[in-house]
């Protein structure tokens, strides 16, 4: 099982801020694949992935990175702090 | 040396009591909300990753005190809804001569931009929409 958390518009789009998914999936996109697989929703929402961000247990990754030792995925458009 | 997130608003002039530890130098940085073209904000939410939002913080001031010869450095974001001309988050840099302290806090701003996970949603008399990353940000992290 994984925590999958979503934040702005990703949230917005897939309706939850938090999921646990259980999930074979080796690398993050792989797990994109598999929710986009699932419902319309996560299609819409993973459709471009230029404009998503990917954190796995709060640390930035890019979504070739494995998912071995992950316990929260987190989807977010580009950051804008400041 | 610390790093907070916070809904509240912050006082400059307190935070700035007893920083910098024997500085020459304190440079600071405030943003705040600032209206749109069309003048119709009425509030920006400010949304963030909480599990993720200090360390990142962090990691970035760590990095900037790796950098430069800082005596002291503070950065404070804060969260929720802010009106325009609230304040949104400040940096100060301490250090014991100007150049160091002015770099310092203007790599903190620059990697707070597009490397601190928070979100910006403009709230108008006419609707809402979120604040797009801009390419320029990312692309001022590559003078550092």
């Amino acid at each position: 099982m994984i925590d999958v958390v979503y934040f702005a518009w990703v949230r917005e789009r897939i309706g939850v801020p938090r999921e646990q998914v259980e999930t074979n999936a080796k690398t993050v996109a792989e797990l994109v694949s598999e929710l986009s697989a699932r419902e319309d929703r996560y299609e819409l929402a993973f459709s471009d992935l230029s404009a998503i961000r990917v954190a796995v247990n709060q640390t930035l990754v890019e979504f070739d990175a494995p998912l071995e030792g992950a316990t929260e995925v987190a989807f977010f458009p580009p950051m804008t702090g400041g | 040396m610390s790093v907070r997130v916070q809904e509240q608003d912050f006082d400059l002039a307190a935070e700035l009591a007893g920083f910098g530890d024997g500085a020459g130098a304190i440079v600071t940085f405030t943003g705040i909300v600032r209206n749109n073209p069309a003048g119709d904000l009425r509030e920006m939410l400010i949304e963030h990753y909480p599990a993720m939002t200090k360390p990142a913080l962090e990691q970035i001031e760590t990095d900037a005190l790796n950098r430069w010869q800082l005596t002291d450095s503070r950065i404070i974001h804060r969260f929720g809804a802010l009106k325009p001309g609230a304040q949104i988050m400040m940096v100060a840099t301490a250090s014991t001569h100007r150049q160091n302290a002015f770099e310092a806090a203007e790599f903190l701003m620059d990697y707070l931009k597009s490397r601190a996970p928070f979100w910006k949603k403009e709230i108008t008399t006419s609707g809402e929409v979120w604040v797009q990353g801009k390419d320029a940000d990312v692309a001022a992290l590559k003078r550092w």
